[in-house]
C-alpha cells in the first residue's frame, strides 16, 4: 500500500513561497527603482528605502527561501524516510507560526522597528515566536527521522538536519537581548564584540540558510527531475562535513580592517578561502549527477533551472572566496560588487534551485505530472536568466567602478573623487540593475500564474482522498 | 590575550583544519569491498540511487592546495591566538606606512606653494586646484560644491563675510573653526517683542513693510537698542569680531521672510564651523583658505 504523506502542509508551504516570493522581489525593484529616482518614497516614512530594504532582504531571505525549505524538507524528509510526518499538529502550528512572523515583519519593519542588526532586524516578541517555531520544525523533521523505514538517512536530510539546528543555534544566540519595552530592545553584546557575534551569524545565514539547506533541496530534486543516480556518495559525505566545520568561520571576512583583531581577520580569511572546495564538492556532485542525461536539458526547462542554479553556485562560490582576501576585499568591500556577489547566490542560486524544485513539486502536489504550461516555464527560465545576468554584470562594474574611484588619490595627496561622483557614475548601473529585476520579478509573476492555473485544474478528487487518508493517519 | 584562549584558539583552528585532511585522505582511498566504479550503493531512497564515484582528482589537489595555503599564511600572518606571525604584520603597521607613504608625496606637492603668501596662492592656478579638491573632501558637504552655501551655511562665494574676508581671518576660520552663536529671546521679548523686534529688523535693508508691520517698527527700533546692539551694532551693521551678521543688506543666512526673523530671534541660532586644524595639515589649510579667497575673487571680478 502507498504511504498516505502529509501533503496537505507541503501544498500551503509551497503556494506561500510563490506568493512571497513575488511580494519579496516586488520589494526589491521597488527599492531598486528608489535608487535611481530617490523621489520616489514620496516623503513617506514606511516607504524609506531604510525601511524597505531590510523588508526586501527578510522578504526573500526568510519569507521565500524559508518557505520553500520548510516546505520541500517536508515533502523529502517524508519520502526519503518512507513514512508520514511526524506530529502533524505541530507541523500545522509550524506553517501557522511561520507565517504570522512574517506577517509582523511586513507591519513593523516599515515602522521602523527594527534592532538594527542586517537579517536580523526583528525585534524580540518575533524573535521569541521564530524560536517557537523553529524547535517545533526540528522535532517534526528529526521525529521523521526517527521513525523512519529506511534504514540510511538520504544525504538531502544531513543538510537539511544541518541547517535546522544551525539556524536554531544561530538564531538564539545572535539574539540575544535587554528588552526595554515591547519594540525596542538592545543587544547584551558590545562593540566589537557584538559586530562578531552578528557576523557570524550574518555570514552563516549565508551558509546555512541560503546554502546548506538548498543543497538538501538540490540532492532530492536534482536526481529526481534527471532520473539519475547521485554522483559519489564518498563526495557528499566529504563535502557536507566539511562544508559545516569550515562555514562556522567565515563570518570575519565582514569585518576586514576594522577594530576586529588582526588574528580573527585572518582567521576568517583562510577558513573562507578553504570553503571553496568543500563548495564546489556540492555544485560537482550535482552537476555530475546529470552525465548521461544532458540531452534532456534541451527539452526540459525545470532541468535547466537546476543545473544554471547549480552553475551560479559554483561561480559565487569561487567569487566569494576571493572577496574575502584581505586585498581584494579592501577593493570590493563597501562597493555595488558586494550586492551583485550576494545577487549571484540569492537570485542565481537560491532562486533557481527553488523555482526548478517547485515546478517539479507543485503539479505533482496537485495530482498531476506537469505544470498547467511548459512553455510558461521555459518563458519563465529565460526572461530570468537574463534577469540575473544583467543585475549581476551591472553589479560588477559599478563595484569595481566604485572601489577603483573611492581610492582614486591625487599627487597632493587629496582623493580625485568627491563621494557624490561615485554615485553619479553608477546611475547608469542602477538603470540596468533595475531592468535585470524586473526581468526577474515578471518571471515570478508568470510563476504565480502557471501555480494557480494548474492547481485549479487540479483533479478535486485525487487531493481530497490524499487528504482523507491524512485525517485517518492524524 | 590570556594564553588559556590563545590555546583554545589554536587548537580549534589547527584541529579542524587537521580533521579536514583526515576526512580527505580517508575519503580519497578506497577499501576493498566498496561497491566499484559505476555501480550503485545499494540503497534507494523514494527511487533515489547513489553511485560511489572517486573523489575528482582536480578537485582534491585544489582541496589540498587551500589547506597548505592556510597552514602558510597563518605562518606568516597573526591568526593562531597570540602569535603573530613571522612577518609581523598588523593592519596598523599597514595603515601607518600607507599614510607616511601619502604624507611624504604630500610634502613633495607642497614644498613650492610654501614661500608664497595666501593672496599670491589665491591667484596660482595650481595652487586653488589641489585647494578645490580639499574643498570638495572636506568643505562642500556643508558649503556646497561650488561654495555657495545653504541655509545656515555661508555662502563663500560672494563678497559678504560673518567674520571678515581677509587672508588672515578666513584662514583663522578654517583653522580653529568659528561658534556663532544668536541666543534665543523668545523668553525675554515675549511673542509680541520677538515679532516687534523682527518688523524693525526686516525694514532694516530698506524693504516695505506692511501696515501691521510697520505699526511694530517703532517699539522694535527700542527694543533692539538694549537687546541686539551690542553685537549687530547701534546701526544693524554687524560686528565682524564677533561674527555677527549685518542685517542691513540682502543676505540672510537663516533666511529674511518676517517669520524666519521672527523665528531667529525667538529660537536663536546656533552655527558652528568645526576646527580643521586636527584634521588638516598646515599646507592644507593654506591651500584650501587660497581656494576660499579665489572663490569670492572670482565673484566680484
Amino acid at each position: 500500500m502507498e504511504t498516505a504523506y502529509n501533503d496537505k502542509i507541503v501544498r500551503q508551504f509551497t503556494i506561500m513561497t510563490v506568493f512571497w516570493g513575488v511580494v519579496g522581489m516586488a520589494v526589491g525593484v521597488f527599492i531598486a527603482a528608489q535608487l535611481l529616482i530617490p523621489a520616489l518614497n514620496f516623503d513617506i516614512s514606511w516607504l524609506t528605502y531604510s525601511r524597505l530594504r531590510p523588508l526586501h532582504t527578510n522578504g526573500v531571505i526568510f519569507a521565500f527561501g524559508g518557505t520553500a525549505l520548510i516546505g520541500t524538507s517536508y515533502y523529502v524528509v517524508q519520502r526519503t524516510c518512507g513514512v508520514p510526518l511526524f506530529a502533524p499538529r505541530l507541523a500545522s502550528f509550524t506553517f501557522w507560526g511561520w507565517m504570522l512572523a512574517l506577517v509582523l515583519a511586513v507591519i513593523t519593519l516599515p515602522l521602523g522597528i527594527t534592532q538594527s542588526k542586517e537579517y536580523a532586524e526583528l525585534e524580540w516578541p518575533i524573535d521569541l515566536l521564530i524560536a517557537a517555531v523553529w524547535i517545533a520544525y526540528g522535532i517534526v523533521f528529526f521525529g521523521t527521522i526517527v521513525k523512519r523505514k529506511e534504514k540510511h538517512i538520504y544525504v538531502a536530510n544531513w543538510f537539511y538536519g544541518a541547517f535546522i539546528i544551525t539556524i536554531a543555534v544561530l538564531h538564539i544566540f545572535n539574539n540575544l537581548v535587554v528588552p526595554v519595552s515591547l519594540w525596542k530592545s538592545y543587544p547584551i553584546y558590545a562593540g566589537a564584540v557584538d559586530a562578531m557575534v552578528q557576523w557570524w551569524y550574518g555570514h552563516n545565514a549565508v551558509g546555512f540558510f541560503l546554502t546548506t539547506s538548498f543543497l538538501g533541496m538540490m540532492y532530492y530534486f536534482v536526481p529526481k527531475q534527471a532520473q539519475r543516480p547521485i554522483y559519489s556518495y564518498r563526495l557528499s559525505i566529504v563535502h557536507f562535513w566539511a562544508l559545516i566545520s569550515v562555514y562556522m568561520w567565515a563570518g570575519p571576512h565582514h569585518l576586514h580592517y576594522t577594530a576586529l583583531p588582526d588574528w580573527a581577520q585572518s582567521l576568517g580569511m583562510v577558513f573562507s578561502l578553504i570553503l571553496l572546495a568543500p563548495s564546489w564538492g556540492g555544485m560537482i556532485n550535482g552537476m555530475m549527477t546529470m552525465s548521461g542525461a544532458w540531452h534532456k536539458l534541451r527539452t526540459d526547462p525545470i532541468l535547466k533551472f537546476l543545473i544554471v542554479a547549480l552553475s551560479f553556485y559554483g561561480m559565487a562560490t569561487f567569487e566569494g572566496p576571493m572577496m574575502s582576501i584581505k586585498t581584494v576585499n579592501a577593493l570590493s568591500h563597501y562597493t555595488d560588487w558586494t550586492i551583485g556577489h550576494v545577487h549571484a547566490g540569492a537570485l542565481g542560486w537560491v532562486g533557481f534551485i527553488t523555482i526548478g524544485s517547485l515546478y517539479y513539486l507543485i503539479p505533482r502536489l496537485y495530482g498531476r505530472t506537469e505544470m498547467y504550461s511548459t512553455r510558461a516555464v521555459e518563458l519563465h527560465f529565460w526572461i530570468s536568466t537574463i534577469g540575473v545576468v544583467l543585475y549581476i554584470a551591472a553589479m560588477w562594474i559599478a563595484g569595481v567602478m566604485q572601489g577603483l574611484m573611492w581610492r582614486e588619490v591625487n599627487p597632493d595627496g587629496t582623493l580625485t573623487y568627491a563621494f557624490i561622483e561615485s554615485i553619479k557614475a553608477t546611475y547608469p548601473y542602477y538603470a540596468v540593475r533595475l531592468l535585470g529585476g524586473l526581468l526577474y520579478l515578471s518571471g515570478m509573476v508568470i510563476m504565480a500564474w502557471n501555480t494557480w492555473k494548474t492547481a485549479r485544474m487540479a483533479p478535486a478528487q485525487a487531493t481530497r482522498q490524499e487528504d482523507l487518508a491524512l485525517a485517518q493517519t492524524a | 590575550m590570556t594564553s588559556g584562549w590563545s590555546i583554545y584558539i589554536i587548537v580549534l583552528t589547527v584541529g579542524n583544519i587537521l580533521a579536514l585532511t583526515w576526512l580527505l585522505w580517508w575519503t580519497s582511498r578506497r577499501p576493498a569491498g566498496e561497491s566499484a566504479e559505476l555501480e550503485t550503493t545499494g540503497h534507494v531512497w523514494d527511487g533515489i540511487e547513489e553511485y560511489n564515484n572517486p573523489l575528482p582528482r582536480w578537485w582534491l589537489i585544489l582541496f589540498y592546495l587551500t589547506i597548505v595555503f592556510a597552514f602558510v599564511y597563518l605562518a606568516l600572518y597573526p591568526g593562531l591566538g597570540r602569535f603573530e606571525g613571522v612577518l609581523g604584520w598588523t593592519q596598523i603597521t599597514q595603515y601607518d606606512a600607507e599614510s607616511a607613504r601619502i604624507s611624504e608625496r604630500q610634502r613633495e606637492a607642497f614644498a613650492k606653494f610654501q614661500d608664497k603668501d595666501l593672496l599670491a596662492l589665491a591667484a596660482d592656478h595650481e595652487a586653488t586646484e589641489i585647494g578645490s579638491r580639499i574643498f570638495a573632501n572636506n568643505c562642500a558637504v556643508c558649503h556646497g560644491a561650488d561654495g555657495r552655501g545653504a541655509p545656515g551655511f555661508p555662502n563663500l562665494a560672494d563678497d559678504d563675510w560673518l567674520y571678515g574676508g581677509g587672508p588672515e581671518q578666513v584662514l583663522a576660520s578654517v583653522r580653529h573653526g568659528r561658534n556663532g552663536i544668536m541666543p534665543p529671546l523668545g523668553a525675554v521679548l515675549g511673542e509680541q517683542g520677538v515679532a516687534q523686534v523682527a518688523a524693525y529688523v526686516y525694514q532694516l535693508n530698506g524693504r516695505e513693510t506692511d501696515p501691521a508691520m510697520s505699526a511694530m517698527v517703532a517699539d522694535g527700533e527700542r527694543i533692539f537698542g538694549m537687546q541686539c546692539a551690542a553685537c549687530h551694532g547701534v546701526d544693524g551693521k554687524g560686528n565682524q569680531m564677533l561674527g555677527a551678521p549685518n542685517l542691513t543688506d540682502d543676505v540672510w543666512l537663516h533666511g529674511g521672510s518676517f517669520e524666519m526673523i521672527k523665528r531667529t530671534v525667538r529660537d536663536g541660532r546656533m552655527g558652528q564651523m568645526p576646527a580643521h586644524e586636527n584634521l588638516l595639515s598646515e599646507d592644507q589649510i593654506r591651500l584650501v583658505t587660497a581656494y576660499v579667497l579665489s572663490l569670492s575673487q572670482r565673484e566680484t571680478r
